[in-house]
């Protein structure tokens, strides 16, 4: 209960961005900050939660963007449906992949080679396929508007994006208090002794895949929104997968707050060497790869984990000086 | 008794390669008591319980549970259905206290967090856990571990507990500790059965035992009878042994 008043507080918090902030500039950090808490809080409730590792979160991210671009281009179908619709697409998508790899009870490097391959595949599909505009790409047309999911200011994608988070959040929240999530904890800390006592691994897990899903496409509708522009690299390729499962490695895996931290310390990692060493192409992926091995091999529960180690030392200074 | 028994097994066959780590073993765990499974090590013990609860397949035979059919159910169903086993190796869900590792079990019945948890401190305080609810599970010594695998077995409401050795690798202190935990689980009206390599508990706890040697049962009884049985001997300490212990008792007489 204490955890959702403190999520709540922050939500409040960050929602004070849009009137306190005037540069368009510092919002889009904010947005891009959200956005990238969204995308690793669903990686979070798999990988975290589920304690299954996948390399390939582009595959719902990229299935949420595309759905929503495509559904819009092609057929003039309105966005807000497109949302919908790309959240679904996500889930199913997810469905699919979770239940080929669980059904033969693919654990470990497996699930994370088998999920990578899977992104991939939909990387060169949708690079040969007509209707996404194959290796162009698919622009969505400018017609601004909040009808059209395209704010004519930042603010209106700001409170989209500050939803979508929230609803993340609250989400993985109830998994931290509810049989579900206690069950999913259970099999990811050992799943022989989880079934010994009448857990169904495979049911958890595909519950917790198609969750995970759902809201990597929900950020994947956003994206695709946002900027306008998709193209098989940007939707489907292995930056959005790493961006996905690094964010909640850096805050903490498995902790409701690890993904707020995490995007926030990447981000401002991120800025900060922009400014350091410029615009050097490749130059955030090498950065990445520096920042894993650290992370694993120093800080195995993230960020989430350092403010943990410090909050026992202060609680019992507290309690001498009571 | 004319009653349906609680767990029947019938010629059941299980080989990894060559070896037969269960033959043509066939046995019936009556209601309400507590029974036992002794044998050598590597005699298919633990393949047995695996056999018994769905975690391998048997190549033949069949296990049925209260009359029901259960061969080749998966291991959570076969919870569901009131029977579930403990580990050899203790398996605690690291990370998480105790508290959390007993809701798990409390939550095949229990839907509500709270009340599962609730279930989790009184299960623990029957175990003798009360005192380190809150501790991390990978914590605990390796008593406190077994005691933990009882406690989330209990948590489940089992018809049926399967315990695979849960006092091995524990001090003569604390296995008189244990017992009597086992003892008031049968008195809850839990029906017991053991694998036990220490005799002290065996010879106390169980009213029938079954001896199981190379995948097949080679003596049945009570345990004090079981015990003396000379193929018993010959099993635990080699051909022959039977006729010099005979011998020697003979010669001191």
């Amino acid at each position: 209960m204490r955890q959702l008043v403190i999520l709540g507080i922050v939500f409040a918090l960050i929602g004070l961005a849009p009137f306190v902030i005037a540069s368009e500039f510092w919002l889009n950090l904010v947005i891009m900050t959200l956005y990238a808490a969204l995308l690793g809080q669903a990686w979070n409730i798999l990988g975290g939660f589920g304690g299954q590792f996948s390399f390939g979160h582009a595959a719902y991210f990229g299935t949420g963007a595309y759905t929503v671009a495509v559904l819009q281009v092609q057929l003039g179908v309105n966005p807000w449906l497109g949302l919908v619709a790309g959240g679904l697409m996500a889930v199913v998508v997810a469905a699919g992949i979770g239940f080929s790899t669980f059904r033969y009870g693919l654990r470990g490097s497996y699930f994370a080679l088998v999920t990578l391959a899977f992104a991939e595949v939909l990387r060169i599909l949708s690079n040969s396929v007509d209707f996404t505009g194959a290796g162009v790409g698919i622009l969505i047309p400018l017609d601004q508007g909040a009808a059209n999911f395209q704010f004519v200011s930042k603010q209106g994608f700001f409170w989209v994006i500050w939803l979508m988070a929230l609803a993340a959040f609250t989400v993985v929240w109830w998994l931290g208090n509810s049989r579900f999530g206690a069950q999913l904890m259970a099999v990811r800390d050992n799943e022989d002794a989880a079934r010994a006592l009448g857990v169904s691994a495979f049911r958890v897990k595909m519950g917790a895949i198609m969750l995970s899903g759902l809201f990597s496409g929900l950020a994947g509708v956003f994206y695709a929104q946002y900027f306008l522009y998709l193209d098989p690299y940007i939707a489907y390729g292995p930056a959005i997968s790493i961006e996905s499962l690094l964010v909640p490695i850096i805050g903490g895996m498995g902790t409701l707050f690890g993904p707020l931290l995490g995007a926030v310390g990447l981000h401002l990692i991120s800025e900060l060497t922009r400014e350091l060493i410029g615009d050097l192409p490749g130059i955030s992926l090498v950065l990445y790869g520096i920042l894993l091995v650290i992370m694993v091999l120093f800080m195995p529960r993230g960020l989430a984990g350092l403010v943990n180690r410090l909050r026992p030392k202060s609680a019992a200074t507290g309690a001498r000086h009571a | 008794m004319p009653e349906v028994p609680m767990l029947e097994i019938r010629g059941l066959m299980k080989s990894f390669g060559g070896v037969k780590a269960s033959n043509n073993v066939s046995l019936t765990v009556p209601e309400g008591r507590i029974t036992s499974l002794i044998g050598p090590n590597g005699a298919g013990k633990t393949t047995l319980f695996a056999l018994i609860t769905g975690f391998h397949k048997p190549d033949a035979g069949t296990v049925s549970f209260l009359g029901e059919d259960i061969t080749g159910l998966a291991p959570e169903e076969i919870a569901r259905r009131g029977m579930v086993r403990t580990f050899q190796i203790v398996q605690p869900f690291a990370g998480q206290t105790v508290r959390e590792n007993i809701a798990v079990g409390a939550h095949l019945r229990i839907r509500s967090r709270t009340e599962a948890l609730e279930k989790a401190e009184a299960v623990a305080k029957q175990v003798g856990l009360g005192d380190r609810l809150d501790q991390d599970a990978s914590s605990l010594t390796v008593a406190g571990r077994k005691r933990l695998e009882v406690a989330r077995a209990l948590a489940t409401d089992p018809k049926l507990i399967l315990f695979d050795e849960v006092l091995a690798g524990l001090n003569p202190s604390e296995i008189r500790d244990v017992i009597p935990v086992i003892r008031a689980v049968r008195e809850a009206g839990v029906t017991i059965l053991l694998i036990e390599h220490v005799m002290q508990a065996v010879m106390s706890l169980s009213e029938y035992t079954w001896v199981l040697n190379q995948g097949e049962l080679i003596a049945e009884g009570a345990p004090a009878d079981v015990v003396s049985d000379p193929l018993v001997v010959e099993a635990y300490l080699g051909k022959g042994m039977a006729e010099r212990m005979a011998r020697r008792e003979a010669r001191h007489a």
